[in-house]
């Protein structure tokens, strides 16, 4: 299709080239890097799960029984795989024993206290062991995506854009009850908003859980309870119902694992946002999104980024080429860690001030324009927040333009408005209020997109190009000073973040001369990716 | 025509005293006849009558939603009606910077955070925000303000360590999530913090959200409380006129 707003190819190839050169940047500065996270999430594709006495995750028991030591340069493999060799025991058993203090695992024979191998023939037979292990891992992820394709085909799935509600009860079982409903409203995809805090957490909660604030625990017990009753109602409407969780903050790729393992469909998983606005340390966080993303693309989960966020705290009319700057941006590191465009869920909003005259038409403008800039990916839209004020007509109304939008620009997927939003998280009945006034307007303005010319000289065309242009200035800014110096200086939605600030640069190491990760190596090589220094 | 008797007030449709509701929920039993004529006694049962299901939703999962009319017959007296309010007169942003230049003769410090768990910046952000919200700056733009917007999901004891190295004046504390009532115990527990640290007398404490109200604020132990829609000047007003009221200058 040609282009309805006459955006400038040459333009758009520029901002790409620009942002490649700013993602390679990021790359290099992370491939000799990992951190605990990283590390916790092998051992949990490797099998291991559960808590310790005091509820520790054990992840965290044997990744930090090696790292207060300094063991973990070189990876959690090689002192983990050399403690199953050496023990006889499985996975999960030597994990229970490293937190009963039955194992030491940098005191077996068989490795050095600094983990690296005592000699060629153990280091050879821990090679074999940790490969079969990592095979094991995407085996289990691949059968995830398989069982996805199936449901796919028998049952299908809604047209795009996806209608996407959120769930946030707190409780597990309550927020069931809320899923299966809006399944049957309508709903594509379910989202388990987390608990408020959860990303500042440097450990995944375990079990099923019926207390949260402001929404529900990420756990994979709570993954498995939620996939299970989708699937039964996605059996029950003949649609195939996508799970939705957040695969960001300190446990971004643990989360991402649980995800692959529990066949999650769509994942958050931005670290911009994480910097932004959890004030999480930029490396740490930047390290483990490289990572999490290969899960999630070999897992075929669509990430969503968050964009959309910088216009709650800048205004939407100024800072609009912000969030397509960092969209491209997204779109470069995404490629880097595999994921195809088809997979990449980019996010923008509908936040401009309702009071603005011919607001609508520059929402429709940027929404159209990165429609067409990023023509493959499933966009993500998200609603109206920041102006929501409590009166519920008028937010309906607001949620409709929005909605409107969303159709006549083929947006990927859409994040329903609720019309209390700013009042509470949404009652059973908001939802369905929602969904029924989405599904109106997605079908009564099903093909509007194709049906429409612009003014070629006029407002919205204007309006596409010089937010472009702007984008490419930015971008040409950025290459010179690099990603880390853009957020320092408080480019991405006027929030100033420094490297060496923010929760979990402690969590960052650089990697040994020895350092072993055959899930790495196995999800680059299946993703055909660049190799690690 | 009738008038208003304002000792026996009832809702106003388009009659007085007709006291014409609309309400909507939702009712755990399944959708039909019988659902609609649940809908109906609960209404009843509420004091009200002719209640009308004008539209019922079939939620699934055994849930009917409902929009009805009914007349109420309950009236208010209005004339007995107080609610404590923030009294201070709200002065521009010009006013304010003259006010503090004239009455306290330096810059106040403002030190505000979204706190405990919550992560949602935006009220906070409303008010501190050199951009500020609907046409009005934020502290952040005031020229005779110092403001320190902290960000979200601060501590109550990172919130002291803050207002006693910044020497704070006034602490603006932002509550959004208010699930489970989980705001009371939090905005209580800086107030305990800053009594035991004995500077609680000596700023002004306020604290704001969409579920903040006033005498909420009065009975937790702030100074003030700001409910929805509240601009940077009423707060900067406030604490300006309360700093010289108690003479913390």
């Amino acid at each position: 299709m040609t282009s309805q707003l006459y955006l400038d190819e040459h333009q758009i190839r520029r901002a790409r080239a620009a942002a490649a050169a700013i993602a390679d940047d990021v790359v290099t500065f992370i491939s000799d890097k990992t951190t605990i996270a990283i590390e916790r999430t092998v051992l949990r594709l490797y099998g291991l799960d559960g808590v310790d006495a005091d509820y520790v995750p054990l992840p965290n028991v044997v990744v930090d029984h090696v790292h207060e030591r300094g063991g973990l340069a070189n990876g959690i493999t090689r002192p983990f795989v050399n403690g199953l060799l050496q023990t006889g025991q499985s996975v999960q058993g030597l994990g229970e024993a490293v937190a009963a203090g039955q194992v030491d695992l940098l005191t077996l024979p068989g490795i050095r206290a600094d983990g690296e191998p005592a000699d060629d023939d153990a280091e050879a037979a821990i090679q074999v062991r940790a490969r079969s292990l990592a095979t094991a891992a995407l085996e289990r992820m691949r059968a995830n995506r398989r069982r996805r394709d199936e449901y796919l085909t028998q049952l299908g799935e809604g047209p795009q854009p996806y209608v996407y509600v959120i769930v946030a009860t707190g409780n597990i079982y309550e927020d069931v009850i809320q899923a299966r409903a809006a399944a049957r409203q309508g709903a594509d995809i379910i989202a388990v908003i987390r608990s408020t805090g959860q990303s500042l957490i440097d450990y995944v909660p375990f079990g099923a859980t019926t207390e949260g604030f402001g929404g529900t625990y990420a756990t994979q017990e709570n993954f498995r309870i939620m996939r299970a009753a989708l699937d039964e109602v996605g059996a029950e409407v003949g649609r195939y119902i996508r799970l939705c969780n957040y695969c960001s903050g300190l446990c971004m790729p643990e989360i991402a694992a649980m995800g692959a393992l529990e066949r999650l469909d769509v994942m958050l998983n931005d670290a911009l946002y994480g910097i932004l606005f959890r004030d999480i340390n930029m490396q740490r966080t930047l390290i483990d999104q490289h990572f999490s993303r290969m899960i999630n693309a070999f897992a075929g989960v669509i990430i969503n980024t968050g964009e959309d966020n910088y216009l709650t705290t800048a205004d939407a009319v100024e800072a609009a080429h912000t969030v397509l700057a960092s969209q491209f941006v997204n779109e470069q590191l995404a490629l880097r860690s595999g994921l195809p465009a088809g997979q990449m869920g980019l996010g923008h909003a509908f936040e401009m001030n309702p009071d603005l005259e011919d607001g609508f038409l520059l929402e429709w403008a940027q929404a159209l324009m990165a429609r067409e800039i990023f023509a493959d990916a499933p966009l993500k839209y998200m609603p109206p927040t920041k102006h929501m004020t409590g009166n519920i007509f008028r937010g309906h109304i607001q949620d409709a333009m929005f909605n409107l939008i969303g159709v006549a620009t083929g947006q990927g997927i859409q994040l329903l408005g609720m019309m209390t939003e700013a009042i509470h998280t949404p009652l059973i009945h908001d939802r369905q209020l929602a969904i029924e006034s989405a599904r109106y307007i997605f079908h009564n303005a099903r093909h509007l997109r194709e049906e429409i010319q612009f003014a070629p000289e006029g407002r919205m065309v204007r309006r596409a190009q010089e937010v472009l242009g702007q984008a490419v200035e930015l971008l040409d800014q950025m290459v010179g000073k690099g990603l880390f110096a853009t957020l320092s200086e408080g480019l991405f939605a006027d929030v100033r973040r420094s490297p060496t600030g923010g929760k979990g640069l402690r969590g960052v190491l650089e990697r040994g001369p020895r350092y072993l990760n055959p899930v790495e190596e196995a999800l680059r090589r299946e993703l055909a990716i660049g190799g690690s220094r | 025509m009738a008038t208003v008797d304002l000792t026996r007030v009832r809702p106003y449709g388009d009659t007085f005293d007709d006291g014409v509701v609309q309400l909507s929920f939702s009712l755990p039993v399944p959708y039909g006849e019988e659902a609609r004529e649940a809908a109906r006694q609960y209404v009843a049962g509420l004091g009200m009558m002719e209640a009308a299901v004008v539209d019922m939703k079939d939620l699934g999962e055994d849930m009917t939603f409902f929009v009805l009319y009914a007349k109420a017959v309950h009236t208010v007296d209005f004339t007995a009606i107080k609610v404590p309010k923030v009294e201070s007169p709200v002065m521009d942003f010009y006013e304010i910077n003259d006010f503090i230049r004239e009455h306290i003769g330096r810059k106040i410090i403002v030190i505000g955070a979204c706190t405990g768990t919550d992560a949602h910046t935006v009220g906070i952000d409303a008010i501190m925000n050199m951009k500020g919200y609907a046409g009005e700056y934020g502290l952040e733009r005031y020229p005779e303000i110092d403001a320190y917007n902290l960000g979200s999901q601060v501590q109550n004891d990172e919130m002291v360590r803050k207002a006693i190295e910044l020497r704070a004046d006034a602490i603006l504390v932002s509550q959004v999530v208010t699930q489970k009532d989980v705001h009371i115990p939090n905005l209580g527990e800086l107030v305990d913090l800053l009594e035991a640290e004995g500077l609680r007398r000596r700023m002004v404490l306020i604290c704001g959200g969409p579920r903040i109200h006033h005498e909420l604020a009065l009975e937790l132990g702030y100074d003030a409380g700001f409910g929805p829609g509240t601009l940077a000047p009423e707060v900067a007003s406030y604490v300006a006129h309360e700093i010289v009221r108690r003479g913390l200058a």
